[in-house]
């Protein structure tokens, strides 16, 4: 056991690498990106094929297709259509917000183990939620939808400025403390609530287990937003990737930081609330997606922001999927899943030799 | 001195814990119920049969886990090396769950052989399976905080996912008796369960505040312990194993009170101005903390919360400021 003291942790490494030495490409990017772009398609087109025919009443190809596009009204055909197909749509949805979320977060925060279910924003939007139905009564289901982003807004900006009080912004480890911290508050605060108010804990039930069952109507409400949040996310790009050489070197490059920030925090917002009213808190999936889409594309945020939703949507389809198929006749719900692949993989990133700032 | 005025304030906390409850009584009436006198058999009941032991349970987990951070902070020289963020708390409550889903406790609780031995036993197992997988994944040619704290919040994470999973297995289906699993709660608590988890603690706590010696020890580093002829490794090893145990015996007693492990070795060396905390005022310390939480948040409201709802919505911003404090320091 050598030094332990927090005193003389992490941030060593993190001394700013000065923009006159621009540190060497940690990764070389794959040659052919169009290729594995298309690949990234691909796979999520299977992976919604899968959603689609494995359930309690395995369906073949055909008869998917079948149910889709020429229903004749029997029961695989209703199966498909009113209970499957919706439920694949909502993972796809979910998928986007959650890897571009994750994206966005890892690369302001330029922190390998961000993402917006460990920082405490999930929690803050059920918060928002739990609470103003406890004070209001019930409300509409666009209402809930603002709530949640409102919460999720609070709770990122709070868990961002504790994480970055010091002078050279937040640590890794620091972030995810901070996040653990808001997290453990809006939990406490949440079942306090719903305690005291019936109403709000009907709400929470909802949210308590991230999942893709029986949630279908909230979509034609909130698409809107999804894109909005694709729109700010692409817009981020130029600044994400000047970003990742720091925010001294962004400067020098021309861009404004607070904007890119303002507009990333905005985007993070909007798809981080909208995953959480879809298909409740769901961790892990924006700390693997990044990492796996980093893999595919190498780290150049032109490629990384239009592939992540396509790795996410693939990601949260495989992990339901999955759900369904390990524990029949019952399932998995999409967020333990995801925990069980994604905490060894968190893990993984904090044993690496340094946590490396991205 | 200050070991006797948190004695006196823990009594002070005891009375103040017993005086309030659900139905409201004269305070005379409960002293004279608690000396034995069973002239009035309601208030007597009432008050033996359902406050004393939630009292008792309530000293249990706050002397409990803050014996268990003051160790674990100790050992790690690490302020935030704490049974709740290293998973070990969370993992108890897992294996207590699972213990809990198969014998089919449900609605009534469990009884007998499963609630006595058997969670308790599967939670110490996981909790220290847990503990372990923390130690050895964050270890690579020694251990670093901050990977420390990391992996451990991540088996936190994977644990407490995997409660929520397995109570939606089992017949527990009202919100309450789950919470008690989430967040920690000392309801419904009688001396049949209350009393087993009383002695062992007793024992432990016995234990742990006579390895305070051992505790300076490893405080000062591996190569002075070495020096001084101690065998480091031995010595660790058993001082983490009573925290581990101290941790599983509140986690059965409460499920994963939130915290208390974190704050109260913090606030006992504040107290009593020592560069590590001793463990005896740690608990008399932890043992305040739960006594005025469960007190506070069984009457201050029209419906009783469970404690750990309290000792979260205290403890947070005792984490923030943890947190600012090392990150200004850092900088």
């Amino acid at each position: 056991m050598k030094t332990l003291n927090l005193e003389a942790g992490p941030t060593d490494e993190r001394a700013p690498a000065g923009p006159a030495a621009p540190a060497p490409p940690r990764r070389k990017a794959p040659r052919n990106r169009t290729a594995w772009f298309l690949a990234s398609v691909l796979a999520l087109l299977l992976a919604s094929a899968l959603s689609i025919c494995i359930g309690g009443q395995p369906s073949s190809l055909q008869e998917a297709w079948h149910a889709l596009f020429t229903p004749t009204g029997n029961v695989m055909d209703v199966t498909i259509r009113e209970l499957r197909w919706p439920r694949t749509v909502l993972g796809i949805c979910a998928g986007i917000c959650l890897g571009l979320a994750g994206t966005l977060v890892q690369g302001h925060t330029r922190n390998p183990v961000a993402d917006p279910g460990l920082l405490g924003i999930n929690q803050g939007a059920a918060l928002a939620i739990v609470a103003a139905i406890a004070i209001a009564g019930d409300l509409p289901a666009l209402a809930q939808a603002l709530l949640a982003f409102a919460g999720a807004l609070v709770a990122s900006v709070l868990v961002f400025m504790i994480g970055s009080a010091a002078r050279y912004g937040a640590t890794p480890v620091t972030l995810v403390l901070a996040g653990a911290a808001v997290t453990a508050l809006c939990s406490g605060l949440v079942a306090g609530i719903v305690l005291l108010n019936d109403q709000a804990l009907d709400t929470l039930r909802f949210w308590q287990v991230g999942s893709l069952a029986g949630r279908t109507g909230v979509l034609q409400l909130v698409w809107p937003f999804i894109a909005a949040g694709v729109v700010l996310a692409l817009l981020n790009i130029r600044a994400l990737n000047a970003l990742a050489l720091g925010a001294d070197t962004a400067v020098s490059l021309g861009i404004s930081v607070l904007r890119a920030r303002a507009v990333g925090i905005g985007a993070v917002t909007l798809l981080a609330g909208t995953a959480v009213t879809l298909a409740g808190p769901i961790a892990f999936a924006g700390l693997l997606v990044p990492h796996i889409t980093r893999a595919i594309t190498g780290p150049d945020y032109r490629w990384l922001v239009p592939v992540s939703p396509f790795t996410g949507a693939t990601v949260v389809l495989l992990a339901d999927t999955a759900g369904r198929l390990i524990a029949r006749p019952g399932e998995l719900s999409v967020a333990v899943v995801l925990a069980v692949v994604g905490a060894p993989f968190f893990i993984y990133l904090a044993r690496r030799k340094r946590l490396q700032t991205l | 001195m200050v070991s006797v005025l948190l004695v006196l304030a823990t009594v002070a906390a005891m009375a103040l814990h017993v005086a309030f409850g659900g139905t409201p009584m004269a305070y005379p009436d409960v002293l004279r119920a608690l000396l034995g006198d069973d002239s009035n058999t309601r208030i007597h009941l009432a008050v033996t049969e359902f406050r004393a032991p939630r009292m008792v349970a309530a000293v249990v987990v706050g002397a409990c886990l803050a014996a268990a951070g003051a160790i674990t902070q100790t050992v790690a020289r690490n302020p935030l090396a704490s049974p709740d963020l290293l998973g070990v708390t969370a993992g108890a409550s897992l294996g207590a769950v699972t213990v809990l889903v198969i014998a089919g406790g449900g609605h009534a609780g469990l009884s007998g052989l499963a609630a006595t031995v058997g969670m308790p036993a599967a939670a110490f197992t996981a909790g220290i399976a847990s503990g372990l997988a923390v130690y050895l994944l964050s270890y690579r040619r020694g251990l670093d905080s901050y990977r420390l704290v990391l992996a451990g919040l991540g088996i936190s994470g994977l644990a407490a996912s995997l409660t929520t999973w397995i109570l939606t297995l089992g017949d527990v289906t009202s919100a309450a008796q789950a919470l008690t699993w989430m967040m920690g709660s000392l309801n419904g608590k009688d001396w049949e369960t209350v009393r087993p988890m009383a002695i062992s603690a007793a024992v432990l706590l016995l234990a742990a505040m006579s390895s305070g010696r051992w505790l300076l020890l490893t405080s000062l580093g591996e190569d002075t312990a070495v020096g001084l002829g101690v065998r480091i490794g031995v010595v660790r090893l058993v001082v983490l194993a009573l925290a581990v145990l101290l941790a599983s015996v509140a986690t059965v007693t409460a499920g994963p009170v939130a915290f208390v492990a974190l704050a109260s070795p913090r606030i006992a060396r504040a107290l009593t101005s020592t560069v590590i905390p001793s463990v005896g005022v740690s608990a008399l310390v932890g043992a305040i903390f739960v006594l005025l939480a469960d007190t506070l948040s069984a009457n201050a409201l029209a419906a009783p919360l469970p404690v750990g709802v309290a000792t979260a919505v205290v403890g947070a911003p005792f984490l923030i400021h943890l947190i600012l404090k090392y990150q200004r320091r850092l900088s």
